[in-house]
């Protein structure tokens, strides 16, 4: 008999191994869902291959009464679906844990482990004399696992029925089978064991007020409420999600009923380089355009990215970052593009970049990012991941205010056109290196000539050095004004400690948890999470008044902490590094791990390999 | 050097088109190629092409990539915007603009390295997408500001300055257009001006994707003897096949056709373009038998040129019309018609509680 596992309501964590392809993502969604909906804060995380069908995936949840958002690293409930992963899976488990698994063919050696319980359930079995269809059937397992794990974990059955009805609006049919496959599997468990498991569910109070939503999804909605009109892209993946969500939300809410006419342009390109493109001629034509990709497409994009710089043409680009280099994992992810996105094309180049750090704040920095690049009259970059972009996250409810109006920027119409003695392109009437542009046909007086070949403050071209120059400094000039509309950086110094943590983007769920573990520990440290570049003086502050700094951040390169010793004055002896780079989204245990064996060697726990931690 | 800006002294009695402006208004900044460049000829036909439409030099928007011909956008029409972007890639800077604006004139000027080698892949791309501007192609066979090297519209057989010869096929630009669907297909020459304005003007009203292969000759790296693509021997080369008449609406048809020679076709505003054919056999409404004949009397070694090729349906596969797009610019659509507002969002989030 293996250990008896301690009671752990509400917190724990599963994993289910299965096939690509066989319908498994619709029976995750609709555990986690289900729970979500129990009032009880959750996690999902998609281990998903580079292929159609046929090659193992994984999907985690976390149930977290205290709402953490990042993994745990440590799984108390494997449902084990793929009998090709069956070694690796068995080995996840936490001791005192469970395994659940397809006993239609019973694997008793390769599933043996004496700490802990391994429960078969003939899935098969039952699905082949409950349903007719081969693909029927193997779709029906999936669900008819969840219906298991509703009878394990005490989920609330009428949860299950409700969301079926949802999804299935249009073919109630599927809602009575899949609730069928749902009872099979929920009575088998009630009948063979004993229901509820000691890692169970019970109703809470915590998701109100909370939606469970992609951060692919919330950013394209950014885009329809920024007013963007043109959508240019090339499909690649982890972006193309964004692309479809843009799509889906501007076919019900931009096609004008009376005449059905679409008031948004959705242009498939033919590679990344005429994305960006689309999008630069969109947006020197005045309407608000964007694409959205990843770092092989980054990479493509560079010319372009030159051009808008060194032009001033404003472009929104959002990067789904995943694992590099090359090709690499596409459907991991990492932050890899960090320094790329920064000086992205030859010559003096850099640019605006934003790091969102979940859905909500994909949200609203695609807004702000079609308000930066038109005011700055410059690209700028979004850099989401693969986690935050595919992942279904619990974030606050989004919010609109309704007396937002886009900042046009330096924009002139024709009535301040005709006001002007003559209109330059490049002179910088107000100091802050932020010069007047005009868009095409307004009026004869307003036209200038766009070029990425030198020129001057007038936009003719030039060979003049001094002139060249001139349009380059100012250029620096608009740099340091751009600090002024970037949003600053998320400080937690309330340990008012002399060691801080570091980090961008998506490490936050992770590293705010790591905090909390490690302050029971008794290691109190302070926090910042960088949201721009280029950095706000609040970065220049925290850096200097802290003696120690970890840098947490997923690259092998330590890129972040590369471009803050490049454009900071920090001393790079006190960064040090904390790199999580396997592929996986970087879990809570990894920093605790890091910084324990930094601060106190001794206490160091036992190592984990990044690939499981 | 263009910022040297051209006398605005005009002459009173120039003559003005309808909108009050002289040929003067349509022009742009000295160019700066070599005395003598076929493109030169070409800028002058654009700028004699836009005035005889009348068009609104503001609303006349004028798009380039990298070389020689990319250049000559800043050499005429100073009152219209221009882009000058990245090797091979105006179209996708003209496909962007165009979806924000399907009100203005789009004309982009390309050289045969730019659309044919590092561009190929958005030349093609912006036929697919039946993009409504006029493409014009400033053809010469050669590599001229990185100074002669070939390009790949140069003939199997053409030698180059140093004396090279050149072993590679050509990719012909006018019949790989008409393979992918364009829907306006000229081939002219620049020194056949009388030819070329009344295409540039009917490619500009044209609702679709246009293109004009212009052979332009270089006069630095390829106008020797040996070159096919010298001035001596385009004239000896080059077949009238049709010749395209633009006629605006509000005039009058004053050139005499013979019965059967003509074939008006009817521009979406009611202008019309008349097709005089040179060669009875000839059928520019024709894809497959145009094609045919053009592949037939290039290996004869003679360039049809006119407008080879017109659909008088353009309209049907552009951008636009695809997308359903409104008729009022993108860009001009008020920001409170494209926000869905606080309870649009409500609406939108409700499947994610």
């Amino acid at each position: 008999m293996p250990p008896v596992s301690p009671a752990r309501v509400n917190d724990f964590s599963i994993k289910i191994a299965t096939v690509n392809g066989t319908g498994s993502a619709s029976a995750n969604t609709l555990l986690m869902k289900s729970i979500f909906r129990s009032g009880i804060p959750v996690m999902g995380k998609n281990y998903f291959p580079s292929n159609i069908q046929g090659l193992p995936t994984w999907y985690e949840i976390r149930v977290t009464r205290d709402g953490h958002v990042a993994r745990s690293g440590k799984i108390e409930l494997m449902v084990a679906m793929n009998p090709e992963t069956y070694a690796r899976d068995v080995k996840e488990v936490e001791p005192g844990g469970y395994l659940l698994y397809d006993s239609t063919w019973p694997r008793p050696a390769l599933l043996k482990r004496e700490d802990i319980t391994v429960l078969g359930v003939p899935l098969a079995q039952l699905c082949n004399e409950n349903f007719n269809g081969v693909r029927t059937r193997i779709l029906m397992k999936n669900i008819c696992y969840a219906g298991v794990l509703a009878a394990l974990l005490d989920l609330d059955l009428e949860h299950i029925r409700t969301l079926l009805a949802e999804t299935y609006a249009k073919k109630p049919q599927l809602v009575e089978s899949n609730m069928k496959a749902i009872q099979l599997g929920y009575d088998h468990a009630r009948t063979h064991f004993q229901c509820p498991l000691p890692l169970r569910v019970e109703k809470m109070d915590r998701t109100a007020g909370h939606i469970m939503i992609d951060g692919n999804t919330a950013a394209a909605l950014g885009c329809i409420f920024a007013g963007a009109t043109v959508a240019a892209w090339y499909p690649i993946t982890p972006s193309t999600s964004l692309m479809d969500a843009f799509k889906m939300f501007a076919d019900r809410m931009r096609v004008d009923p009376a005449t059905g006419r679409k008031n948004f342009a959705f242009i498939q390109a033919e590679d990344e380089l005429a994305a960006i493109g689309m999008v630069i001629g969109a947006m020197w034509n005045g309407a608000r355009a964007f694409t959205a990709t990843s770092g092989p497409g980054i990479s493509l994009m560079n010319e372009f990215l030159g051009l808008a710089y060194y032009a001033e043409v404003p472009a929104v680009i959002f990067d789904i970052q995943r694992v590099g280099p090359s090709t690499g994992m596409p459907t991991r992810t990492q932050q890899g593009d960090i320094m790329l996105c920064a000086y992205a094309s030859h010559g003096d180049t850099r640019h605006v970049c934003l790091y969102p750090s979940d859905p909500e704040e994909c949200f609203y920095m695609a807004v702000q990012a079609f308000d930066l690049a038109e005011r700055l009259q410059t690209p700028v970059m979004v850099l989401s991941d693969l986690d935050i972009g595919m992942n279904d996250w619990m974030c606050r409810d989004l919010k609109w205010d309704d007396s937002y109006r886009p900042d046009r920027g330096k924009l002139l119409g024709k009535e301040e056109v005709l006001k002007l003695e003559k209109f330059y392109r490049f002179i910088d009437k107000d100091g802050d290196g932020i010069t007047y542009r005009t868009l095409p046909g307004v009026h004869p007086k307003a036209s200038y000539f766009t070029r990425g070949s030198g020129h001057n403050q007038y936009g003719a071209y030039t060979e003049d050095s001094a002139d060249y120059q001139a349009v380059l400094d100012r250029l620096m000039k608009k740099w340091a004004s751009a600090r002024r509309y970037l949003p600053r950086a998320v400080i937690d110094a309330t340990a008012g400690s002399q060691v801080g943590i570091v980090s961008v983007g998506s490490g936050d769920g992770a590293i705010r948890e790591a905090m909390d573990v490690l302050r029971e520990r008794g290691v109190a440290l302070d926090y910042m999470r960088i949201r721009a570049f280029p950095f706000t003086e609040d970065v220049e502050k925290f850096l200097a008044a802290h003696e120690l700094l970890f840098v947490v951040e997923q690259n092998r390169d330590a890129q972040l902490r590369s471009l803050l010793t490049l454009e900071t004055a920090v001393d790079k002896s006190k960064l040090r590094s904390l790199l999580h780079y396997s592929g996986l989204s970087i879990s809570s245990s990894f920093i605790v791990e890091g910084v324990l064996a930094e601060l106190a060697p001794g206490e160091r726990a036992q190592p984990t390999g990044a690939a499981h931690g | 050097m263009t910022f040297i800006a051209k006398p605005k002294v005009q002459h009173p009695s120039l003559p003005k088109n309808a909108l009050g402006f002289t040929r003067r208004d349509y022009e742009g900044a000295l160019s700066t190629l070599c005395a003598g460049c076929g493109h030169d000829s070409i800028t002058a036909a654009i700028v004699e092409a836009s005035w005889g439409l009348d068009i609104e030099p503001q609303n006349m928007v004028k798009l380039s990539g990298i070389g020689c011909s990319s250049k000559t956008t800043a050499y005429f029409v100073s009152g219209g915007h221009g882009f000058n972007s990245v090797h091979g890639r105006m179209p996708s800077i003209a496909m962007g603009a165009n979806a924000a604006n399907r009100q203005l004139s789009y004309i982009g000027v390309s050289g045969d390295g730019d659309t044919l080698s590092i561009g190929l892949g958005q030349f093609c791309h912006a036929i697919r997408r039946n993009l409504n501007m006029l493409y014009i192609i400033e053809n010469n066979g050669v590599y001229g500001l990185t100074k002669g090297q070939f390009s790949a519209s140069a003939d199997v057989g053409t030698k180059a300055k140093k004396g090279e010869t050149n072993f590679q096929p050509p990719i012909d630009p006018v019949l790989l257009a008409m393979t992918l669907g364009a829907t306006f297909v000229a081939r002219s020459f620049s020194g056949d001006k009388q030819q070329l304005v009344p295409l540039i003007q009917a490619g500009l009203m044209h609702q679709g994707f246009a293109l004009i292969d212009v052979l332009s000759p270089c006069v630095t790296f390829n106008d020797h003897e040996g070159s096919t693509k010298s001035y001596a021997y385009t004239r000896e080369h080059y077949e009238p096949a049709v010749h395209a008449d633009f006629v605006p609406l509000e005039r009058e048809i004053s050139v005499d056709y013979k019965e059967g020679e003509t074939v008006p076709v009817v521009m979406h505003d009611g202008s019309r373009i008349v097709l005089r054919k040179l060669d009875a056999a000839y059928d520019p409404t024709n894809r497959t038998s145009a094609a045919a004949q053009i592949q037939e009397r290039m290996k004869a070694g003679e360039y049809l040129t006119g407008l080879l090729y017109v659909d008088v349906e353009p309209q049907k596969g552009a951008f636009h019309f695809v997308n359903n797009t409104p008729d009022e610019p993108l860009n001009s659509i008020p920001y409170e018609a494209l926000s869905p507002g606080s309870q649009g969002l409500k609406k939108a989030l409700a499947r994610y509680r």
